[in-house]
């Protein structure tokens, strides 16, 4: 009996000691913008596709729909502008919310760099209407792959089994070849100094 | 034997678990003092000037260690639309601070931004203008240490002249309204 308490009395420091683990919060420093209006999923496996472009090879065209109204393909800036592709997994969730107000900042940036922003998530237009309005008046569109959905995640393969898509940047230059690739950990958000260090290239 | 390797195991357990919560740190309380946190000298002369931090200053310093009986921190994120908003006022705050004899080299601001990079920090500043000194804090090692909280969030740090310090203030969200802001600040700070 006594030997079956010190058991139980280890199992539980144990699983205490994980549990210590889980439920410390993540660290997203999640701006108060978004109040209590963000589902957290939690720690998710880091990457779960298989990428279908290369670098070097011409990006998959593609025609969305923005919040905007407008509908917006790539190719239309083909032999004008670089393109910088950023697929975040989905609305209202801690990582993705904190993404783009940050490249809002930026637009000087890619504007010295002769380069477009595209986000896409595969989230609709009602949703992503009501999620880009918390992030102020953004200057790049935003752009819907819901239907047929994640249509484009799927043709350059970032699109999960669960059906959102990686945290994904694709740069793709003027003449349409793909120039960089970052499936990033889904967790965690790609420093801004990795896209600029990848558009300097392009100059 | 055997029970010596139980004990010391259910010892070392404990004890990790404790380390591991209490690493996860909570919001500064108002009358408490602040967490251990150490924030690099900053190699720009005017911030380093600006936090007194002498000449020779380099490696790390504690933020009771800045020169002023009043230190404002604000956590951040270059990412976070309301801190975008807010920066203006926070300028508009620095301004008037600064512009006041009975309050210039009294009170200090610095921001601390969380899970940003030098280069997101430095991105932030351009953009604002910002003059008061801003800190990365690429890992959320501070963050983790002030609670995970969100952002923007404002402490209120009375330094006392024996190098003792209090927080005074601790709050999420914006200014609301510089000079209300302000006028409380110094107040609670008794200047």
């Amino acid at each position: 009996m006594k030997v079956y308490s010190k058991h139980v009395v280890l199992v539980l420091l144990i699983g205490a000691f994980i549990l210590s683990f889980t439920f410390v919060p993540a660290a997203y420093g999640l701006s108060d913008a978004y109040k209590n209006n963000i589902y957290n999923p939690g720690i998710l496996k880091s990457k779960n596709s298989v990428l279908k472009v290369k670098i070097g090879k011409p990006a998959p065209d593609f025609t969305l729909k923005a919040v905007s109204g407008e509908m917006i393909s790539l190719k239309q800036y083909r032999g004008k502008k670089n393109v910088v592709i950023s697929f975040v997994p989905a609305a209202w969730t801690p990582v993705c919310s904190d993404q783009w107000p940050g490249y809002n900042i930026a637009q000087d940036i890619f504007d010295e760099y002769d380069a477009i922003l595209l986000g896409i998530t595969v989230d609709n237009i009602p949703t992503l209407f009501s999620w880009t309005n918390q992030m102020g008046n953004l200057w790049f569109p935003v752009l819907s792959d819901f239907w047929p959905h994640g249509k484009v995640a799927e043709s350059y393969g970032v699109l999960r089994s669960d059906g959102v898509s990686e945290r994904a940047l694709f740069v793709i230059d003027k003449k349409g070849i793909i120039r960089y690739i970052d499936v990033h950990d889904i967790n965690k958000r790609p420093p801004l100094e990795d896209i600029v260090k990848e558009l300097e290239k392009l100059k | 034997m055997k029970k010596i390797v139980v004990g010391w195991f259910v010892i070392i357990m404990t004890v990790l678990m404790i380390v591991c919560i209490a690493s996860a740190g909570s919001p500064p309380v108002v009358g408490g003092t602040l967490p251990d946190i150490k924030l690099p000298i900053p190699k720009d002369s005017a911030d380093k000037n600006y936090l007194g931090l002498g000449f020779f200053g380099f490696g790390s310093f504690k933020i009771p260690e800045i020169k002023a009986k009043l230190v404002i921190v604000e956590i951040f994120s270059m990412y976070c639309p309301y801190c975008q908003r807010e920066a203006p006022n926070l300028n508009q705050l620095y301004a008037k601070i600064e512009q006041n004899p009975a309050l210039k080299g009294n009170i200090k601001i610095i921001g601390i931004g969380a899970g940003n990079t030098s280069f997101e920090v430095g991105t932030f500043k351009k953009k604002y203008n910002v003059s008061f000194p801003l800190f990365a804090d690429e890992n959320y090692v501070i963050h983790k240490i002030v609670g995970e909280v969100r952002t923007p969030y404002f402490i209120g740090v009375k330094i006392n002249s024996d190098g003792s310090h209090q927080v005074i203030h601790s709050k999420l969200g914006n200014l609301e309204g510089v000079d209300q802001f302000l006028e409380m600040i110094v107040k609670l700070s008794g200047l």
